[in-house]
């Protein structure tokens, strides 16, 4: 088949199409935006809902009434707009309810600025909104690999009745890349008998709920979730390795800082640095082994993000010591050099301080 | 053998009602429960019950039901018809949660004109938190946060909601009726089954609100509280349909 030129936005609203949704709640904001003018168009070809809401917090409400009614439900929006849905996140969770969440990042704290960052880590991979629980984090680091995503987002969530977070940055959702789409094929769903969509029959009511006024029932609940995410620890966790090959310097970064570290790894090898990359694909489930086996053999560890450091402290608890784990950033919506990356390469290569 | 005349309606659950002696909402129940066994929808009924007293609902109407977070049961409720348009979907929702923390998502769903049913139940007190002060607290009521009696200066004025939304070309339907007397329960049951009734006919958005009383925190007896509401409540919130559809009328 041949490939045709998409936005990264635009191939998260065909890919959720691909994958059998066919509703679609959000609220405007910049960088995601060519999303939902991209559903606002197709939604109705497939006799699907695009539906602008009033808010953020409204959104991810009506993702919360989709999904319980037993539909395949996304919605999206970038950093501030995220902040905004954390309460009706956690009310997914403890619902027990699937659906695809997406974060198109940009520079922050605070209304910061529509430029790509990754400062959402931290509220993506560790719970985010109120109360203990994970969400599935899938980073994609380019417009093909959204495509092949997002059918695997809408299959994890509905296998494990969990929210899925599809967490790219600005660069991602902006820019343009051949894809390949490939056929069209039906999408088997599994059936939610769970759905509380009308009794039409059924004996007893089917009911969509977070509440468990029991401590007791809380607890249960709670120890009931963490066993499904030491399952999806188990069994979901997805990585790209690069150049790992007696590897003697380790960078792991994700999303558009990923892309940004193979050049410099490529630098690296031609200038006779062994150097290569681990990018973790699920952040959580988080590729710890991974990382844990190619620092066991390395010098140095080197996380780049486009940050002050987040996703660093979990490859210092994979790394558990074993080597020294270095940091290089930018943020506020500054994007890293190859030349800048590659510096920080060749600066453990010669075994310099930082 | 004696002929059963009266007896729990289909669309409630076997489950004791958890609300204090002479809340409003067990009578309030009772009319949307009956009205959905009159109409024979329960089977295709979804209600979405709020944060605030009535959170329990669901354990108590026998259709399939939501909890929703704070104030966004028309949220909820618009996910779940746009959805499943040929479902009944109702919400049920207290003054704090619709009138206060939620306005703006009731205000948008009938903006939209979403075609789902609110009954929204109006005591002029918080009352599962503990008798705060609410958005249609009346000028001058005492609650445990405003114990001198509520200042119009320091909080402002009641908002008359069912005025409000009524405004809103996507309101197709919008009644304020109360439960304070037996014939105003008949009435609140009426304009309740037309709300049904409109979605069910696709007119748009209908909304019902209930005067009700609220005895524990209000601080007086079941019967005195009745008296306050028909001589305090209905003379700032006056009873009435204040938008119905132009062919019904």
């Amino acid at each position: 088949m041949s490939k045709i030129l998409m936005k990264g936005n635009e191939a998260i609203g065909e890919g959720a199409i691909r994958a059998g949704c066919r509703h679609f709640f959000g609220y405007p904001i910049t960088p995601q935006s060519e999303l939902p003018h991209y559903l606002a168009k197709r939604m109705p070809e497939v006799n699907g809902v695009f539906l602008q809401a009033e808010s953020e917090v409204s959104s991810i409400n009506m993702v919360y009434g989709a999904a319980g009614a037993g539909k395949r439900v996304m919605t999206s929006s970038s950093s501030p707009g995220l902040s905004l849905m954390q309460e009706g996140i956690s009310y997914l969770v403890g619902a027990e309810l699937p659906c695809v969440v997406v974060n198109i990042m940009r520079g922050g704290p605070g209304l910061g600025n529509i430029a790509p960052a990754q400062g959402d880590y931290f509220q993506s991979t560790k719970g985010g909104g109120h109360g203990d629980y994970k969400l599935i984090t899938l980073a994609p680091e380019s417009v093909q690999e959204i495509i092949d995503l997002m059918a695997k987002a809408f299959d994890l969530s509905d296998q494990y009745r969990n929210p899925v977070m599809l967490l790219g940055d600005g660069v991602l959702g902006q820019m343009m890349e051949p894809v390949e789409l490939g056929d069209i094929k039906d999408v088997k769903q599994t059936e939610k008998t769970w759905a509380a969509s009308g009794m039409k029959g059924r004996n007893k009511p089917n009911i969509i709920n977070s509440l468990y006024i029991q401590p007791e029932d809380c607890e249960d609940m709670n120890e009931k979730l963490f066993a499904k995410y030491a399952e999806i620890s188990g069994k979901e966790k997805l990585w790209e390795e690069y150049q790992l090959d007696e590897a003697d310097i380790v960078l792991v970064a994700y999303g558009t800082a990923a892309r940004i570290c193979k050049s410099a790894v490529d630098k690296a090898r031609e200038k006779g640095i062994k150097a290569g990359l681990v990018r973790p694909i699920t952040l959580w489930p988080f590729p710890d082994n991974v990382i844990a086996d190619a620092a066991s053999s390395a010098n140095n560890v080197l996380t780049v993000e486009m940050s002050m450091g987040q996703m660093v402290e979990d490859v210092r608890l994979a790394v558990n010591g074993t080597c020294p784990v270095h940091f290089y950033g930018r943020s506020g919506g500054m994007v890293p050099l190859v030349s800048d990356v590659l510096a920080e390469i060749e600066k453990l290569a010669a075994g310099g301080d930082r | 053998m004696m002929k059963k005349i009266f007896t729990r309606p289909k669309a409630l659950t076997e489950s004791p009602f958890h609300y204090c002696p002479g809340c409003s909402h067990g009578i309030v129940h009772r009319l949307v429960a009956e009205v959905i066994d009159e109409l024979g929808v329960a089977d295709d009924t979804v209600g979405v019950c709020p944060v605030g007293c009535a959170v329990f609902a669901y354990n108590y109407f026998n259709v399939d039901m939501f909890q929703a977070s704070h104030g966004r049961a028309p949220a909820v409720a618009t996910g779940i018809k746009r959805s499943l348009p040929d479902r009944i979907v109702f919400t049920y929702q207290g003054d704090g949660d619709l009138a206060s923390i939620g306005t703006a998502e009731i205000v948008h769903a009938v903006a939209r004109s979403e075609k789902f049913t609110s009954i929204f139940i109006n005591n002029a007190v918080y009352g599962m938190t503990g008798g705060q002060m609410a958005p249609t607290t009346l000028i001058g009521q005492k609650t445990t946060t405003t114990p001198a009696g509520r200042d119009q200066e320091e909080t402002g004025f009641p908002i008359k909601m069912s005025e409000m939304l009524s405004t809103l070309d996507g309101a197709a339907y919008v009644a304020r009726v109360s439960v304070h007397s037996p014939q105003h329960i008949v009435k609140a049951k009426k304009a309740i089954k037309k709300a049904f009734e409109i979605q069910m006919s696709g007119k748009g958005f209908a909304m019902v609100e209930v005067l009700s009383i609220c005895p524990t925190n209000w601080g007086m007896s079941p019967s005195e509280s009745l008296k306050w509401l028909e001589e305090n409540m209905i003379p700032y919130y006056p009873l009435g349909v204040y938008k119905e559809p132009a062919e019904v009328k």
